[in-house]
């Protein structure tokens, strides 16, 4: 018995010294279709040679949290481990009908629309885990959506570290000016996550702003 | 004639009420919600005076998403707030801030809630607010 607590407490001294560095819980969250997975994807293949998720034009394609642990992104010398969760876009409302339109048919739609709601709960619930949240909105859309406000005060209520990622910025009708007039509180880094366009002001952000993670 | 029956039931079609904050000052968070919700279903524009707390933001969009496909035709809310703390200096701020733990709410924002069966978008930038109802 003795033996064994010795041996417990040298295991717990030894791997609190050799263990891997703790690992950052960053969120990827936003509205729907704003680029979540295609930014998480991209920083995964960079990084772990595979994506996280699927990518579609049709609305709430992500609808189950997903993550990839032990994501080690190197940037200029100095290196983080992070896991990335990529969750489902937050919405206040779900209609099949709108799947329709993508050509989806009518049963599959209705599947989509009741797997939607239940991954925007499962996407709050998740809040309270994170240790950084990276907002991605489309910057080619009107930025003061009442979901982008509810999202952002509630990150900030938690006290979690957050930046804002103004996607889509390779597109004629972004305005990534738009989103920085509307949250001129935090940082708003325009890039395109599709063309990989800004990603090492995307790390440098990340990387400052994990040494105010809880 | 049955043209002018249409446009009077578009007309008809939706109603407004407006509620003090002094309706659910004293309400904890789960009534707060329980009562937005119930005016939502009888499908009226709710516009509150005052505004909920962040986290009952949220478990507004939560409850929502749990009554769609459990409450027929439901399909979403359609939500905006008019906050007093927007666009103000650092200093305005921090007086709203001190005025409202006095207070015990933001009386000086306006919160609209309608269910997306009536209210198809509110369409906001910093200067005004625009409510496209269904038709």
């Amino acid at each position: 018995m003795a033996i064994k607590i010795v041996k417990n407490f040298f295991k717990r001294i030894f791997s609190g010294i050799f263990q891997n560095k703790k690992e950052v819980k960053l969120g990827f969250y936003g509205p729907p279709n704003a680029g979540k997975t295609s930014l998480a994807n991209r920083i995964c293949k960079d990084f772990t040679g595979e994506e996280i998720g699927s990518v579609s034009k049709i609305p709430h394609e992500t609808r189950e949290v997903q993550f990839k642990e032990k994501v080690e992104i190197e940037y200029k010398g100095k290196s983080l481990t992070f896991k990335m969760v990529d969750t489902p876009g937050i919405a206040t409302k779900v209609d099949y009908e709108d799947f329709l339109k993508y050509k989806v048919n009518k049963k599959d739609a209705k599947i989509r629309a009741k797997e939607a709601t239940q991954g925007i709960i499962e996407s709050i619930r998740w809040l309270d885990d994170m240790d950084m949240v990276v907002v991605v909105l489309d910057a080619t859309e009107n930025p003061y959506n009442q979901v982008n406000i509810t999202l952002i005060g509630n990150i900030v209520a938690r006290k979690i570290p957050i930046l804002i990622v103004a996607n889509k910025s390779d597109l004629r009708k972004a305005n990534v000016k738009k989103i920085e007039e509307a949250f001129p509180e935090y940082t708003v880094i325009g890039m395109s996550a599709k063309y990989g366009k800004n990603l090492e002001e995307f790390y440098e952000e990340v990387f400052k702003l994990s040494k105010k993670s809880k | 004639m049955v043209k002018k029956i249409q446009k009077q039931k578009r007309i008809n079609g939706f109603a407004i009420r407006f509620m003090p904050y002094s309706e659910i000052k004293n309400l904890n968070s789960t009534q707060r919600i329980k009562k937005v919700l119930e005016i939502v279903f009888e499908n009226y524009i709710l516009i509150l005076q005052g505004r909920l707390k962040p986290e009952e933001e949220t478990r507004l969009i939560e409850d929502t998403m749990a009554m769609i496909g459990h409450v027929k035709n439901f399909k979403g809310i359609e939500l905006a707030v008019i906050s007093s703390d927007d666009k103000t200096s650092t200093i305005d701020r921090l007086r709203n801030r001190i005025a409202i733990s006095l207070s015990g709410g933001d009386l000086g924002a306006v919160t609209i809630i309608g269910p997306a069966s009536v209210v198809k978008e509110i369409k906001r930038d910093p200067k005004k607010i625009e409510l496209m109802l269904n038709k």
